[in-house]
């Protein structure tokens, strides 16, 4: 798949819309050419680490082809794409969250009731994204809200262009909330800037107490954790302190909510937790654009 | 997982390096990677060599520059080496810490003709 718009070989798919191809070179089935001996794997009894490989310095030898410096961030083309969606979020006041976390963690079901709890007086739409169906939109629009379907195909996680094409097909969202519901994958969506406001790692206590420090870059990339389904929380051995002190550990600022989109419970201090940032985020526009009122009309 | 896609990523930016500093083969690639970068280096490799095959850096090597992690401890005031986003300070013991340098993911210098 491609890092730029992840079109995998022409399989990503927004809704009713085929994604235009790039022309990528063809990838061969297999290839199998690196080198075994260099492998950093590290194996110790049932354990098999691919992250403690021996420093790897290299010292150039050499060399009479020519060097180009290119100094250049491999990501960023996403990051640029996610730099627009960002202005064109904060030029619409609109706030945008992408939420992330696991498979079956329960991100559309809290979606669909903090949809129905937002009501109709607030804009919102949902971006959403999964490998295939368009199961989780369908979920979304009985609740009456927009929603936009990206199916990425072989694709792991969304980028920053597919959602911009996404938001082409959205409007009236003056002063609203966009949620982007990310592929359900806590690895790979953690490198992708998608030009939200924030990232929301979404953590279901069914799921483990340990998993921030299993995929330690999600919880870091996030700002808030939302542990999600609490009302289990009697039939388990989830211990909550522990999972809190965990993300607080790979991410020291990071906001704990606990909430039951079931139950209910919690689910008012998550609403209000929005709606202080969406209605500051509507206030900072404003003071801007009475600004460029008084400077204009310093011109008449 | 994306290591795929990154690897993709690459060989985009050596494509359009080719037009704007006019060369027609690369040779050596040389990457830069912060342990926190969420990119494991033998799978990367093993991409590169997927899907360079019939593109201008076909044959190429690829070389990753291993960058330290480093983070500002909140308990020390000090610059402390980390290796993962849960390491705790070495000198205090301290979660407290701010990730300063690790998280990089780029490309250094190519080695063209």
């Amino acid at each position: 798949m491609c890092t730029v718009c992840g079109c995998g070989e022409g399989e990503t798919r927004i809704e009713g819309h085929h994604h235009h191809h790039h022309g990528h070179p063809p990838a061969p089935a297999h290839v199998h050419g690196h080198d075994h001996d260099a492998s950093p794997l590290v194996a110790s009894g049932d354990q098999l680490d691919y992250g403690q490989g021996a420093a790897r310095a290299h010292a150039p030898g050499l060399s009479q082809s020519r060097m180009v410096q290119i100094e250049q961030d491999i990501l960023g083309k996403n990051d640029r794409y996610a730099a627009q969606n960002r202005a064109r979020f904060e030029a619409l006041s609109l706030f945008a969250l992408n939420l992330v976390s696991s498979p079956g963690s329960g991100k559309t079901t809290l979606l669909t009731h903090t949809i129905e709890r937002l009501g109709t007086r607030v804009p919102l739409a949902v971006i959403e994204g999964d490998q295939q169906t368009a199961h989780d939109a369908e979920r979304i629009r009985a609740t009456g809200a927009r929603a936009v379907q990206i199916n990425t195909g072989k694709g792991c996680h969304l980028d920053a262009h597919m959602v911009g094409h996404a938001m082409e097909r959205l409007d009236g969202l003056d002063g609203g909330v966009l949620f982007i519901e990310n592929v359900g994958n806590l690895v790979c969506p953690a490198a992708f800037d998608l030009g939200e406001a924030h990232k929301v790692a979404i953590l279901s206590v069914t799921e483990g107490e340990d998993k921030p420090l299993k995929y330690p870059d999600m919880f870091h990339a996030a700002d808030l954790m939302l542990l999600n389904k609490t009302d289990l929380l009697p039939h388990l051995d989830f211990d909550v302190d522990a999972c809190i002190d965990y993300a607080r550990r790979v991410n020291p600022e990071i906001d704990v909510l606990q909430v039951s989109a079931r139950s209910g419970e919690g689910m008012e201090r998550w609403l209000e937790w929005i709606e202080r940032r969406r209605t500051a985020r509507i206030r900072q526009r404003i003071e801007q654009l009475r600004q460029q009122a008084q400077a204009l009309e310093m011109l008449l | 997982m994306h290591e795929m896609s990154i690897a993709e990523g690459v060989i985009q930016v050596l494509e359009e390096q080719a037009v704007l500093q006019n060369f027609r083969r690369v040779k050596r690639v040389r990457l830069e990677i912060g342990p926190l970068a969420a990119v494991e280096a033998d799978s990367l490799r093993f991409c590169f060599d997927a899907v360079s095959r019939g593109t201008l850096a076909e044959q190429s090597s690829l070389e990753i520059i291993d960058l330290p992690g480093t983070a500002w401890c909140l308990n020390c005031h000090a610059t402390v080496s980390i290796r993962r986003r849960y390491d705790s300070c070495t000198h205090c013991g301290s979660y407290q810490l701010q990730v300063t340098g690790g998280d990089e993911l780029r490309i250094k210098d190519l080695e063209v003709e």
